[in-house]
């Protein structure tokens, strides 16, 4: 989309500039100038939210890095360290881990909005995918950072995780073995998750500017699901519009992160996690971080490893085809009241799913898990194409200035 | 037609919804199972809440009782001499803090002549082990091998369960203290046996140990240790000092890490507000 205004250099250096590499007119197209409609709610905001934690997670994770040593005799130590005698270092640590924390929670709120309001349809399909694939790399990142303070539930992770690829039929302990750099979790796999972990977050920056890209060629989805028909009634220039709006849900939210960081910094974690990793002692319950506690239900709840590890992975990759899935012509659930029923229960199972994945995986656990996986994947595979084809769905507002309940205008094409 | 299959699809899903609810909440009512332990009984602490802050005298005290009692087995490697002169802590002397450390022989070495020697202990020494290794602990304790108390306040916990577990998280309900409030119990939670149960030798009893087995003799007995502050020599008074002291041996940060939060969520919401209502002053000429 092409907005309101276009960029006229006013420097003598800036017009020098945008002869040879238009940066600064790319900056204003991009995050002044671009069009944004005028009806976005708060969910709108977690994109921004989003690009201030992964910037966050950078930095306060390069400081770290300087006074972290990945060896598993020194590891947890080198934590201790950072937490005791560094500088600011518990500050840093603490608002790193539950930095992670808030990361995964935008990002759950982020995907609910765009499965609320539709936004993964035609034509943003590459945009959604895009979004899977930063969950994904952001997930890895995630799990291997869990791994390097070398706590009792960071090495029993490590050795539950890595196990799932034993489970490939022929390969998988070969791949194991190459994966671990040895037969167990030990000193390569610290040094090669410490490498990973620091790479990771850059393949995220890259994916993220895929992400931003594909989003500024389709324009942001809104509300009413309805796309925008005159960019001068129904948009607003990104700056200063949306850049307020967004600091507001920024502030909002940093102080939820700085509450947790502050005053409940160990609330998301687990105290298994302060006693140094020990191959000898397995602990009696191994959890994962509450982020992955939906997928390691799904996990658990098969009795076949091999299957459950597909499963897993499914329960993933499914999202990334939610926009064949839903036959639907309508885009937004506001306007589909049968849907709307359907996307809350699936939110509850999903939370359900959570809470079964941090219980024993036994008797009526078990049973629980077993029905909302199930229902899980009906979800994507039975109701969502089904209720596309049968649900009566409300009228769409002819534009979003029409919704808004503004007069009506000639709607006449633009370039 | 389409009306009422759309409607009975719609059922379904509600059905089904309070189908799911009925089978999380009777999974709920299983957690009160066998195996679980009692929940260890909440204690009042200076440091809990956004204001919290530690007691210098009942950190001494409770390292007093460290000192005395826990430090033949536990060692606690990660505290410093230095730390107990720094704020937020005890809050000795300095001159004080270099006293203790020399009341410690620290292990050096090599020397320019090759050979290890011992030395009074420095400031920035860390409290030395009981036990050279491993190896030494288990000879010396019938099998067993202490852990190390550094951050033990912060390595013991216990879940209050669904939904309790979400109000420890909230401004005014937060409740971090589950692991000295388990160390209390658990140093407190000695009883006889019941009927039935045989312990090994070297094996008591305590309501609060996974297993309600332990090799740890009951540390603690009413006077064993001398109070110089006139507080009472209570067991259950050294339990809740040892406990805030361990406490602050985990966080030594604490105090600086909640008085630091205060500014930062204190200016957050200050600045939550500006921006607030400059957002709404440029969107007033917005239709929207």
């Amino acid at each position: 989309m092409t907005g309101h205004s276009t960029y006229t250099p006013k420097s003598g250096f800036a017009r020098w500039l945008e002869r040879r590499l238009p940066i600064l007119g790319f900056i204003h197209e991009s995050f002044v100038a671009y069009p944004v409609p005028k009806n976005l709610n708060y969910l709108w905001t977690f994109g921004a939210i989003l690009s201030f934690m992964l910037v966050a997670q950078i930095v306060t994770g390069i400081v770290l890095a300087m006074h972290y040593t990945p060896e598993t005799t020194l590891a947890f130590d080198s934590i201790e360290h950072i937490m005791r005698d560094v500088n600011w270092g518990w500050a840093l640590r603490y608002a790193h881990a539950n930095g992670a924390s808030m990361f995964f929670l935008a990002v759950y709120i982020h995907i609910f909005r765009g499965m609320y309001y539709g936004s993964y349809k035609e034509p943003r399909e590459v945009l959604w995918i895009l979004g899977v694939v930063i969950f994904m790399l952001m997930m890895a990142t995630g799990f291997l950072g869990y791994v390097l303070p070398w706590g009792q539930m960071s090495f029993w992770a490590a050795t539950v995780i890595t196990n799932l690829f034993t489970a490939i039929p022929y390969v998988g302990n070969t791949i194991t073995i190459w994966l671990l750099g040895g037969y167990s979790v030990d000193n390569a796999t610290l040094n090669r998750f410490f490498a990973l972990h620091y790479l990771l977050p850059f393949v995220i920056v890259a994916i993220v500017g895929l992400h931003v890209w594909a989003l500024h060629v389709t324009g942001q989805n809104n509300p009413t699901g309805v796309e925008v028909k005159d960019i001068k009634k129904e948009t607003v220039p990104f700056t200063p519009y949306a850049t307020l709006k967004d600091a507001v849900g920024l502030v909002v939210f940093v102080g939820l992160f700085a509450w947790l960081t502050f005053f409940v910094p160990n609330y998301t974690g687990h105290p298994d996690n302060y006693i140094e990793a020990n191959p000898l002692v397995t602990p009696p319950h191994i959890v994962p971080e509450w982020y992955f506690l939906p997928f390691y239900a799904i996990l658990r709840a098969i009795p076949n490893k091999l299957v459950g590890v597909i499963a897993l992975f499914a329960s993933i990759l499914i999202v990334a085809a939610l926009p064949w899935l839903d036959t639907s012509k309508v885009r937004s659930g506001v306007y589909r009241p049968a849907f709307k029923k359907f996307y809350w229960v699936f939110v509850f199972v999903s939370v359900g799913l959570g809470y079964l994945g941090a219980q024993p995986a036994e008797g009526v656990y078990l049973i629980a898990a077993r029905i909302l996986m199930a229902y899980y994947f009906l979800h994507f595979l039975v109701v969502l194409p089904l209720l596309g084809k049968y649900e009566q769905t409300l009228p769409e507002p002819r534009s979003i200035a029409a919704s808004l309940g503004e007069a009506a205008t000639e709607e006449k094409p633009h370039a | 037609m389409r009306d009422a299959r759309q409607r009975a699809s719609i059922m379904k899903s509600i059905i089904m919804a309070a189908a799911l609810a009925g089978a999380a909440s009777a999974a709920l009512a299983e957690e009160g199972g066998a195996h679980s332990q009692p929940k260890p009984p909440r204690q009042e602490w200076s440091f809990a809440g956004a204001f919290g802050h530690y007691e210098n005298a009942q950190l001494r005290r409770g390292y007093k009782v460290y000192k005395e009692v826990c430090a033949s087995c536990h060692s606690i490697s990660r505290l410093a001499f230095r730390n107990f002169a720094e704020k937020g802590g005890p809050e000795i002397s300095e001159a004080e803090a270099k006293a203790l450390a020399e009341s410690y022989k620290i292990k050096d070495g090599p020397n320019d002549a090759g050979d290890y020697y011992e030395r009074p202990g420095r400031l920035s020494d860390r409290v030395p082990p009981p036990f050279p290794n491993e190896q030494a602990a288990r000879a010396a304790l019938n099998g067993a091998y202490p852990p190390d108390m550094s951050v033990l306040a912060k390595a013991r916990g216990y879940s209050r369960g669904f939904p309790l577990f979400l109000a420890d998280a909230l401004p005014g309900f937060s409740y971090q203290e589950h692991g000295v409030d388990y160390i209390v119990a658990l140093l407190t939670g000695y009883v006889d046996a019941p009927q039935g149960v045989e312990l090994a030798p070297g094996q008591y009893y305590n309501l609060y140990m996974p297993g309600r087995r332990t090799g740890m003799p009951p540390p603690l007995s009413d006077g064993a240790v001398t109070y110089d502050d006139g507080t009472p020599q209570t067991t259950a008074q050294y339990a809740k000092d040892v406990s805030a002291f361990l406490m602050w041996a985990a966080e030594p940060h604490l105090e600086e890490r909640k008085s630091i939060g205060l500014k930062v969520v204190g200016f957050l919401i200050v600045l939550s507000f500006l921006v607030y209502f400059t957002k709404r002053k440029i969107w007033a000429n917005v239709h929207h």
